[in-house]
C-alpha cells in the first residue's frame, strides 16, 4: 500500500506535458490490456461506420469495432486544452458478446448512441464501447437481479416506493428491443430520436439512459469508457491514489491530470464484480 | 439445533458499536465475548482494489444483500407497504465493520440543546410550537454527561478539526486530536461568502484524518490522501477511521473476544424476564443457540428494532392507541442536495474526501430565533470537497436545459460537469406519532421471518425548514460567485428512491422513564436488565448532524457502566 501511494503522488505531481505523453502510453497499454483480458482478436471484417457485427463459426456472437473510431482530437470541456487521444491505425477488434446477439447489440448500441451521441462536441457511446458494457452487465448477476429483493407479491405502488416490477434488467431490455423495433438501427437519427421520445417515460428508457452514462464513465475494466474516452471528455482523471499535493492548490484554475484506470494506478489487473459470479 | 457452550456476553452485529463494545470489554474485563456478524470477514487491507465507482457506489458492493432481507415502506397506516427492492434512501452495510467501513466520516458532536428539545422548545416558544402529532421527548441525559465520552471517541478516531471557531459548539475538554484537513477550493469559496453574510464556518470534524495519528490503543493511521473515494468505499490507505483499521487490530490481540461471521441472529432468547442468549443461523444454514449471560444488540437501527419485535421483548408500539414503545419515534434526516450551484469556473471537484470542508451551525438546533418562523429546530449545513465521481454526477444541467439526453444535453452536461457543486443540508427530523416501525404482515426474509415495516412521511416542519434553509443557502451561493443557484423543494412525500443518509434513528428509544422509552440512558432494557441495545435506535429523535460520534460516545458510556458497575453487580443501572 505504501509503495502504491507514493507512486500515485509522484505521478500526480508530473508536469502537464509529461502527463499527456504518459497518458498516450498508458492508454495504449490500457487497450492492449483489454485485448488480452476480454478475448479481443483481430479480424478482417468490413467496417461499417464504427461498429460491425459478424457471426463466428461456433455460433458465438461477436461485435467488431474499429480502433480508428477512438482516435481524433478531443477537447476538455473547461480549459479547452486540446489533447490527442491514442489511436491505432486501422485495427479491428472482435468482441465476443455475452448476452445480446448481433442484431440486438446493433439496436441497443444505436439507441445508446442517440442518448450520448458522437458529435462535434466529441465522441460518444459508440467510441466508448457502451454497448459492450451493457452486454456484460446484462450477462452478470445484475442482469438477473441477483442482488434485488425478488419475493412476491409484486404489486404496483406509488413512485416513492421505488421500482416494484418483477422484470429483471435482462427482461426489461428484451421488452425494450420490442419497443424500439427490429429496424431501429437502420432509421435516420431523426427517426430514432422520435422513436426514443415516444418511449421516454418507460422504465426501459430510464434504465438504458442510466446504463449509457455508466458505460461512458465506468472504469474500462467493465467494458465501457474505452481508452478512457469518457473521462477525457469531462476532465475526470480517474482513481489516483493521492491528491494530497493538489487539493488546496489550483483554486479556480483547471487541473487536468491525464486519466488513468484503476489497473493503471495499481499496476495490476483488478477483477470487476461482474466477473466474480 | 445445536447449543454452544455459554459465553459471558453475546454481541449482535460487528459494526462500530458492537466492535467498540467488544474491544472495551476485551481490554477491561475478563468476560468472554462473542460477536455475531451476519456478513463476511473483512480486513483493513481489503480496499486497495476498491476504487471503482461502478461496483462500489452504483452497484453497492459493500452494502447489505437486499435479496435476502429488506424492509417494507408506506407513508401512512392506510397505505399498502411494499418492499424496498433496492436500497437507495439509506445504505446499510454488511460484513465486519458494518456501515462503519463505507461511511463518509463526518463526525460532529450534537449541539448541547439537542438532548432537551422538548423542554427547551416549550420554555422558549411555548408548547403550541411543537408540531401536531409530534412525539418529541428529551433524551434523559445532558450534553455534559456525554462530553467526556465524546472526547474519548474523538481520540479513538483521531478526529481532525479545530475548536473555538464555532460559537455554538458545546463545552469541550480537549482540542481535536488532529488539525483540520487541507481546504479545497469549493469550501474556501463558502468560507468567504458565509463570513460576509455573518455566518461562522468552521472545519467539519472528520474521521478522515489530516496527519498521521496514534490513538490511545496504539493504533497508527496515516493522513488522508484526498483521493475522492470515501463514502460507499473502504479507505485504501486507512486514513478514514473504520472498525477494521481502528478496532479490529486491538480485538485481534484479545483472547477473550471472538468474532463469528456468517452468523445471522434471528432471535434473542429469554426466559422469566431475562435474556438467555441468541439463536442464529450460521453460514451453512444450521440453527445455533449461543447462550449468554449478557446480550447486546448492535445491529443498526432497523435490525435492533426488528429483533426485539421478533423476539417478543417489550410491547410493540400501537399507533392508534399510542401504547407500547418498541418501534416508535422512527426518524430519518431531511438531508438533501437542496442547493445546487453552477459556476463558470472549474472546481477540480474530483479531489477531496467525505468530510473535507466546512460547516455552519448558525442555522442549526435552536441557535437562531424561531419566533417569527413556521418551523422549529434546524440543519447542519456543509460545503465539502467530497470528491465528485463521474457516473453519479454527470448529467446535472442548469434548469434552462430541458433535454435529458442527446447532443444538447450532452454539451450542457459536459460544460457543467466540473463547475457544479452542492451545499449539503442535513435537516433535523422530529419524531411524530405517525412515523414508526412494526412487523410486516406479508413480506418475509430468506428464513421466513416477517420483514420490518416502515411507516413514514414528511410533515410541515421538514418542508418549511428546508425551504427556509435553501433560501438562506441560495444567498450564500450567490455570494460565492455561482452563476446560477437551484433550490428544489423537499419532495412532498418521503421516498425510498433518492439517497438521504444512512441515519435512520429510533425504534428502541432511550429515556428517563420506562413510561416513555424502551431503554434507560445506559442503553439497558428497562424490563430485561441483561439486554442492552446500542446504536442510533436509542435516539428519541434525530438531531441534524451525523450520528456516529454520538453512537460511539454512548457506547463508551455504557461500556464504562458495565465495567464499573454491572460486571460487579448485574442488575438495573437506573
Amino acid at each position: 500500500m505504501t509503495a502504491d501511494r507514493r507512486a500515485g503522488s509522484n505521478r500526480a505531481r508530473r508536469s502537464p506535458a509529461a502527463g499527456v505523453a504518459s497518458s498516450r502510453r498508458q492508454m495504449s497499454e490500457s487497450l492492449n490490456h483489454s485485448l488480452h483480458d476480454h478475448s479481443f482478436v483481430n479480424s478482417d471484417s468490413v467496417i461499417l461506420s464504427s461498429v460491425v457485427y459478424t457471426r463466428s463459426m461456433r455460433r458465438r456472437h461477436f461485435l467488431t469495432l474499429s480502433t480508428t473510431a477512438v482516435g481524433g482530437l478531443l477537447v476538455f470541456s473547461l480549459d479547452r486544452m486540446p489533447m490527442r487521444v491514442h489511436a491505432q491505425p486501422s485495427r479491428r477488434v472482435r468482441v465476443p458478446l455475452r448476452f445480446f446477439d448481433e442484431r440486438e447489440a446493433l439496436i441497443i448500441g444505436a439507441a445508446a448512441a442517440r442518448i450520448f451521441p458522437s458529435d462535434s462536441i466529441g465522441p460518444g457511446a459508440p467510441e466508448a464501447g457502451v454497448i459492450i458494457y451493457i452486454d456484460r452487465q446484462l450477462a452478470s448477476p445484475f442482469g438477473r437481479s441477483v442482488n434485488r429483493y425478488m419475493q412476491p407479491p409484486f404489486e404496483d405502488g406509488v413512485p416513492e416506493q421505488g421500482y416494484q416490477g418483477k422484470a429483471t434488467p435482462r427482461e426489461i431490455y428484451r421488452e425494450g428491443l420490442t419497443l424500439l423495433g427490429s429496424d431501429f438501427d437502420r432509421l435516420t437519427p431523426e427517426q430514432q430520436d422520435t422513436k426514443l421520445r415516444s418511449i421516454e417515460a418507460t422504465y426501459f428508457f430510464r434504465l438504458l439512459r442510466q446504463n449509457t452514462i455508466e458505460g461512458m464513465f465506468c472504469d474500462p475494466m467493465h467494458g465501457g469508457n474505452t481508452d478512457l474516452i469518457g473521462w477525457q471528455i469531462i476532465g475526470y482523471p480517474g482513481p489516483y491514489m493521492s491528491w494530497g499535493a493538489h487539493v488546496d492548490q489550483h483554486y479556480g484554475k483547471p487541473f487536468r491530470p491525464s486519466p488513468k484506470s484503476l489497473g493503471d494506478v495499481l499496476g495490476r489487473k483488478v477483477k470487476p464484480w461482474e466477473e466474480e459470479v | 439445533m445445536k447449543t454452544l457452550p455459554p459465553a459471558d456476553v453475546a454481541i449482535v452485529g460487528g459494526g462500530w458499536a458492537g466492535l467498540l463494545m467488544a474491544k472495551e470489554l476485551g481490554a477491561r474485563t475478563g468476560l468472554s465475548v462473542v460477536v455475531l456478524e451476519r456478513g463476511k470477514p473483512r480486513r483493513a487491507g481489503d480496499y486497495a482494489d476498491g476504487m471503482d465507482e461502478l461496483d462500489y457506489s452504483i452497484r453497492l458492493r459493500m452494502m447489505q444483500d437486499v435479496s435476502k432481507e429488506t424492509v417494507t415502506f408506506r407513508h401512512t397506516p392506510k397505505d399498502r407497504a411494499l418492499p424496498i427492492r433496492q436500497f437507495a434512501s439509506f445504505l446499510p452495510g454488511s460484513g465486519v465493520g458494518g456501515s462503519g467501513e463505507h461511511w463518509t466520516g463526518i463526525v460532529p458532536r450534537f449541539l448541547p440543546d439537542a438532548f432537551q428539545i422538548h423542554t427547551r422548545t416549550i420554555a422558549r416558544y411555548g408548547a403550541k410550537r411543537l408540531p401536531e402529532n409530534h412525539s418529541i421527548q428529551d433524551w434523559g441525559i445532558a450534553y455534559a454527561e456525554l462530553e467526556p465520552f465524546y472526547t474519548r471517541a474523538e481520540q479513538l478516531l483521531g478526529v481532525s478539526g479545530k475548536m473555538g471557531l464555532d460559537p455554538f459548539e458545546g463545552q469541550r475538554s480537549a482540542e481535536y486530536p488532529t488539525p483540520p484537513l487541507k481546504m479545497g477550493y469549493f469550501p474556501s469559496l463558502f468560507v468567504t461568502a458565509a463570513q460576509s453574510l455573518g455566518y461562522h464556518p468552521s472545519p467539519t470534524p472528520s474521521a478522515n484524518i489530516s496527519t498521521p495519528y496514534r490513538n490511545p490503543d496504539g493504533i497508527i493511521r496515516p493522513a488522508c490522501q484526498y483521493c475522492g473515494y470515501c463514502e460507499r468505499f473502504g479507505c485504501m490507505v486507512g486514513a478514514k477511521a473504520q472498525p477494521t483499521n481502528t478496532l479490529l487490530p486491538v480485538i485481534a490481540r484479545q483472547k477473550s473476544v471472538t468474532i463469528r461471521t456468517g452468523s445471522n441472529v434471528r432471535r434473542v432468547l429469554h426466559k422469566d424476564g431475562k435474556a438467555t442468549g441468541v439463536m442464529y443461523r450460521d453460514a451453512a444454514g444450521e440453527e445455533i443457540v449461543q447462550p449468554a449471560a449478557l446480550v447486546m444488540l448492535a445491529s443498526w437501527t432497523l435490525n435492533n428494532t426488528r429483533l426485539l419485535l421478533l423476539s417478543k421483548i417489550g410491547e410493540p408500539y400501537d399507533m392508534a392507541s399510542g401504547k407500547g414503545h418498541v418501534g416508535r419515534n422512527l426518524t430519518h434526516q431531511s438531508q438533501s442536495r437542496a442547493v445546487t450551484l453552477f459556476f463558470d469556473r472549474p472546481l477540480n471537484r474530483f479531489m477531496g474526501s467525505g468530510a473535507n470542508g466546512v460547516n455552519i451551525r448558525d442555522l442549526d438546533g435552536d441557535c437562531f430565533d424561531h419566533g417569527p418562523l413556521d418551523f422549529i429546530r434546524g440543519a447542519f449545513i456543509v460545503a465539502h470537497a467530497l470528491g465528485y465521481r463521474p457516473i453519479a454526477n454527470f448529467g446535472v444541467v442548469p434548469p434552462a436545459i430541458k433535454a435529458t439526453w442527446g447532443s444538447e444535453w450532452k454539451k450542457a452536461a459536459i460544460d457543467a460537469f466540473d463547475g457544479t457543486a452542492h451545499l449539503g443540508i442535513s435537516g433535523e427530523h422530529l419524531a411524530y406519532r405517525t412515523n414508526y416501525l412494526d412487523l410486516d404482515p406479508t413480506y418475509r426474509d430468506e428464513h421466513g421471518d416477517p420483514l420490518l415495516r416502515m411507516t413514514m412521511d414528511w410533515n410541515d416542519n421538514e418542508h418549511n425548514m428546508i425551504r427556509f434553509m435553501a433560501a438562506k443557502m441560495a444567498e450564500v451561493g450567490k455570494a460565492m460567485g455561482a452563476r446560477e443557484v437551484v433550490t428544489p423543494p423537499l419532495p412532498r412525500h418521503y421516498d425510498v428512491v433518492t439517497y438521504k443518509s444512512t441515519h435512520l434513528q429510533g425504534g428502541t428509544i432511550m429515556g428517563p422513564s420506562p413510561a416513555n422509552s424502551v431503554l434507560n440512558t445506559w442503553l439497558q432494557h428497562w424490563q430485561m436488565s441483561n439486554l442492552f441495545v446500542l446504536g442510533g435506535s436509542s435516539f428519541p429523535q434525530n438531531p441534524s448532524g451525523n450520528p456516529t460520534l454520538t453512537i460511539l460516545a454512548q457506547t463508551l458510556r455504557t461500556a464504562d457502566a458495565i465495567v464499573n458497575r454491572y460486571a460487579k453487580r448485574p442488575g438495573p443501572l437506573a
